[in-house]
């Protein structure tokens, strides 16, 4: 039935102009993030001057590493068919908990503020993994399903973020921790710039060149085929939770580098704004397909745009409501081209 | 296909001289970039069965979905009873009396049998529906067709073959002129085939004409009257059923001459590969023992449900063994996964490729490589050889003749012929000596079972390798296995020799007899 029944656009192959072709190429193999990406550039470009400027350009570089992170490991999630609704507390979590093991070191001790430092980023980090790893147990070994798994985890880490902090925010960390991982340069570029660059380079090379990308990928297009090629679906599926708990984790260090404050509050937009940038790269909500370089420029592009909207006085309430549209929009051009994938198929 | 001709229950000759139901012609219909039928012509007389053949892709589908009106043709006529037409939508072929019955299904699987049968035609009183009214008419149309099937059940709570079956009376519910069947045998046992086949004889004595699509040959010969070839979009011929040997057929599809459907496959068994000794497992095998040599096909035949097929799953570690031991190279199994069966020569070949088989939105070279990535040729410590895995993808692609070659491009793309080569070149990637094929040709066109059994015959010939096929279908037991095992409610029933593998032989096993005992 493929061939026949889905296929919506039904048109006599006539003799379009090049340039047509070319754009109905690049949205079958890209999706609609490089349409996007154009209006944006033109579209903010010519509206407001600042946009374009150097200055912008490394202030919104900057501002895009912590979704750009957060959105690879959702990526992962997404992959293998599931995705994490946890990502923000993990990143709350990390925030608060680094910052209270920091203020508390550097408090015993004025003088180790490298230790603070060293000790407070593991702590962080340690925190926000281990949540990966409980939220990898419910959904590989217990079978739980990945949307109640992390929603529950949503609410149990928010819950012990504001308990420990008290919702307040937690003061007294070195300044060098925000001064180097938060506003730091390095000959000119921000320092989380090369942090996420890194990352960006690692997840590259996980998910096109070792065995674990690759089963991510089959996985989340068919598990029963991943297990007939005798594939450990289970410790794949548990390292794809753990991992976006790493990632959600360092998104976290960074983030509360840049705010100098432990917050127990700070990550609530990022479940949509990571699942928004992995919608807008392309990558399927049915799992099993997703490019790494789109994700990130989506990522990129949300910020950008944001930024674009500051820039022009848009009220933040409006910028909400602008991302929903936007996400809506993506997920239905996404099935527009699945469609046109099905009718090209052979029989 | 000695099944045929020797049934007694063949369909009656129709007169040719009645006016057709329905007249297609000219018939066009494009795709973005593909044109899927040319100039079709095709005529269905009331009370025959019309069969469609075709490799998949030749435009089956298509004429189907114009018949049904669910698409509409880019240029030519469409007359049903003489008078030219066009539908506007399913539901207006279906109210001029056309169904279908699609191999996907149509049913809503949260709604129960009677809800899903009169799905927007629900007797009403008033606003409201009248629920007593829709189980008399659901129980009196299940009845008349004699499935076992209660109204009040959640359609996903059925079988698939049930599902077919409420598919089935979905259609015979309004007053039919032209029923549409696609493939729907597939998912049904044989005596549920049986009764499918007793209703088209039925229905073509009240004067309905029926499409039938299939691509089993003893099919086309049980119950059909005429049939139709379609290759490329395009007619190749319309001849009775009684000329369509599987040959003429065959080059009919694909424009090549063969020489014969099934080919002649040497035995030369030489030492034992695989054996399985009092295998109890899951919840239907009992007892069985079975070997395969080097060199040679064994067939394991039974009906639907008689337990073959989870006898291969079993030695494949996908249903718990409760008793027995599998011995595979001389070297005793404790316990098999799939990874270690693998890894010890064995290669499964599941007989669902879209739910086991694939991952359908991935490359051809993805699928291929995906259970040899831990071995050396695919992967080196930490990285994946992406050069060797292109490579050796491409020449198992080719070894396969997969058409397009294209091994970039997802499977989900491929027909389902082509879909069935990735998974058998998956089974190559480790260097198996022992296949296991549970229905290796379902869902295949003619063309390319011929392809899977040179294929077979490659490995079993060159390769030395050992097959066991699981199969229903029985002339494919009959010409390439040369011993085969018949099961029956989870037991063996018998081992036959070449030499006794007769069509009676095995069918005599198939059924319950009250002479023989285990």
């Amino acid at each position: 039935m493929a061939d026949a029944g889905l296929a919506t656009v039904e048109r006599r192959p006539r003799v379009g102009t090049a340039l047509l072709r070319l754009l109905r190429r690049t949205f079958v193999h890209l999706g609609v993030l490089p349409l996007l990406l154009v209006i944006l550039l033109v579209g903010f470009g010519t509206w407001e001057p600042r946009f374009l400027s150097r200055q912008n350009l490394f202030n919104v570089a900057r501002q895009a590493t912590y979704l750009t992170v957060v959105s690879m490991g959702q990526m992962i999630a997404l992959l293998t068919g599931g995705f994490d609704l946890s990502v923000g507390v993990i990143l709350a979590m990390t925030s608060v908990v680094l910052a209270k093991v920091m203020a508390s070191t550097v408090a015993s001790d004025p003088t180790a503020v490298g230790l603070a430092i060293g000790l407070g980023i593991l702590a962080g980090l340690g925190a926000g993994t281990t949540m990966g790893i409980v939220n990898g147990i419910g959904v590989a070994v217990l079978n739980v399903s990945p949307f109640m798994m992390t929603l529950a985890m949503a609410s149990i880490a928010f819950g012990l973020a504001l308990f420990m902090t008290g919702g307040v925010p937690v003061y007294g960390m070195p300044s060098q921790f925000g001064a180097t991982l938060g506003f730091g340069k390095l000959l000119g570029v921000p320092v989380p710039v090369y942090v996420t660059a890194v990352l960006v380079l690692g997840m590259y090379v996980l998910l096109n060149w070792t065995r674990m990308g690759r089963y991510f990928y089959a996985i989340g297009g068919n598990i029963k085929a991943s297990i007939l090629s005798g594939v450990s679906t289970r410790w794949y599926l548990f390292m794809a939770y753990v991992l976006v708990g790493f990632l959600a984790s360092v998104g976290g260090v960074m983030l509360t580098a840049r705010l100098e404050t432990g917050e127990a509050n700070i990550g609530a937009a990022m479940p949509l704004r990571s699942i928004a940038a992995c919608v807008i790269g392309g990558v399927s909500l049915r799992g099993g397909t997703g490019r790494l370089g789109s994700v990130v420029l989506a990522a990129v592009f949300i910020e950008w745009f944001e930024n674009g909207m500051n820039l022009v006085r848009i009220q933040s309430y409006l910028q909400m409501v602008v991302l929903g549209v936007l996400l809506i929009f993506a997920v239905v051009m996404d099935e527009v081209r699945h469609r046109y994938v099905a009718g090209m198929r052979d029989g | 296909m000695a099944l045929s001709d020797t049934q007694t229950g063949r369909a009656p000759e129709v007169t040719s001289g009645a006016p057709p139901v329905l007249r297609l012609r000219g018939v066009t219909k494009w795709f973005p970039g593909v044109q899927a039928l040319r100039r079709v012509d095709f005529d269905l007389r009331p009370g025959e069965v019309h069969v469609l053949f075709g490799e998949n892709g030749a435009g089956k589908s298509t004429l189907i979905n114009i018949v049904a009106g669910a698409l509409r043709p880019d240029a030519g006529e469409v007359e049903l009873r003489g008078r030219p037409v066009q539908f506007r939508s399913v539901h207006d072929a279906r109210l001029r009396g056309i169904s279908a019955v699609f191999q996907e299904f149509s049913l809503v699987p949260g709604l129960t049998v009677e809800e899903n049968l009169f799905l927007g035609a629900e007797p009403t009183t008033g606003a409201l529906i009248n629920k007593p009214e829709m189980r008399r008419r659901a129980e009196e149309a299940l009845r008349r067709l004699g499935f076992p099937i209660l109204p009040r059940m959640r359609v996903n709570r059925l079988s698939r073959a049930e599902q077919q079956m409420v598919e089935i009376a979905k259609a015979f519910r309004t007053n039919l002129s032209i029923l549409i069947l696609d493939e729907p045998t597939a998912a049904l046992t044989d005596r549920e085939t049986d009764r499918l086949f007793q209703l088209v004889l039925d229905s073509k004595r009240q004067g309905v004409g029926i499409i039938y699509i299939t691509h089993r040959m003893n099919e086309l010969h049980r119950i059909g009257d005429r049939v139709t070839v379609l290759r490329d979009g395009g007619r190749v011929d319309t001849l009775a059923v009684r000329d369509a040997t599987p040959e003429k057929l065959v080059e009919l599809m694909t424009g090549r001459k063969i020489e014969a459907f099934f080919p002649r496959i040497d035995h030369r068994p030489g030492e034992e590969l695989f054996a399985v000794e009092h295998l109890t497992a899951g919840t239907l095998v009992h007892d069985v023992s079975l070997t395969v040599r080097a060199g040679e096909i064994v067939g394991l035949a039974g009906l639907v449900g008689s337990g073959k097929s989870e006898v291969g799953r079993a030695c494949f570690g996908l249903e718990p063994i409760r008793g027995g031991t599998v011995r595979l190279l001389g070297r005793s199994v404790g316990k098999p996964t799939p990874g270690a069966m693998l890894g010890a020569g064995l290669a499964y070949v599941p007989p669902d490729r879209r739910t086991e088989g694939l991952v359908m939105e991935r490359s051809v070279r993805e699928n291929i490589a995906l259970s040899a990535l831990p071995s050396a040729h695919f992967s080196g410590r930490v990285l994946l050889r992406r050069r060797s895995e292109r490579a050796i993808c491409l020449r198992l692609a080719q070894q396969l003749r997969l058409v397009p070659t294209g091994i970039e491009r997802p499977v989900a793309l491929f027909s389902g012929g082509n879909q069935q080569k990735v998974v058998l070149a998956k089974g190559l990637t480790r260097n198996p000596r022992v296949f296991v094929m549970d229905e290796p040709t379902t869902g295949v066109d003619v063309a390319a079972k011929t392809e899977v059994y040179t294929f077979m015959k490659d490995l079993v010939e060159r390769e030395g390798a050992g097959i066991l096929l699981i199969s229903s279908d029985l002339p494919e037991i009959l010409h390439l296995a040369h011993r085969a095992y018949v099961m029956h409610r989870g037991r063996l029933r018998a081992e036959l020799g070449r030499a006794e593998l007769t069509e009676q032989a095995v069918l005599s096993h198939f059924f319950e007899t009250t002479t023989t005992h285990g």
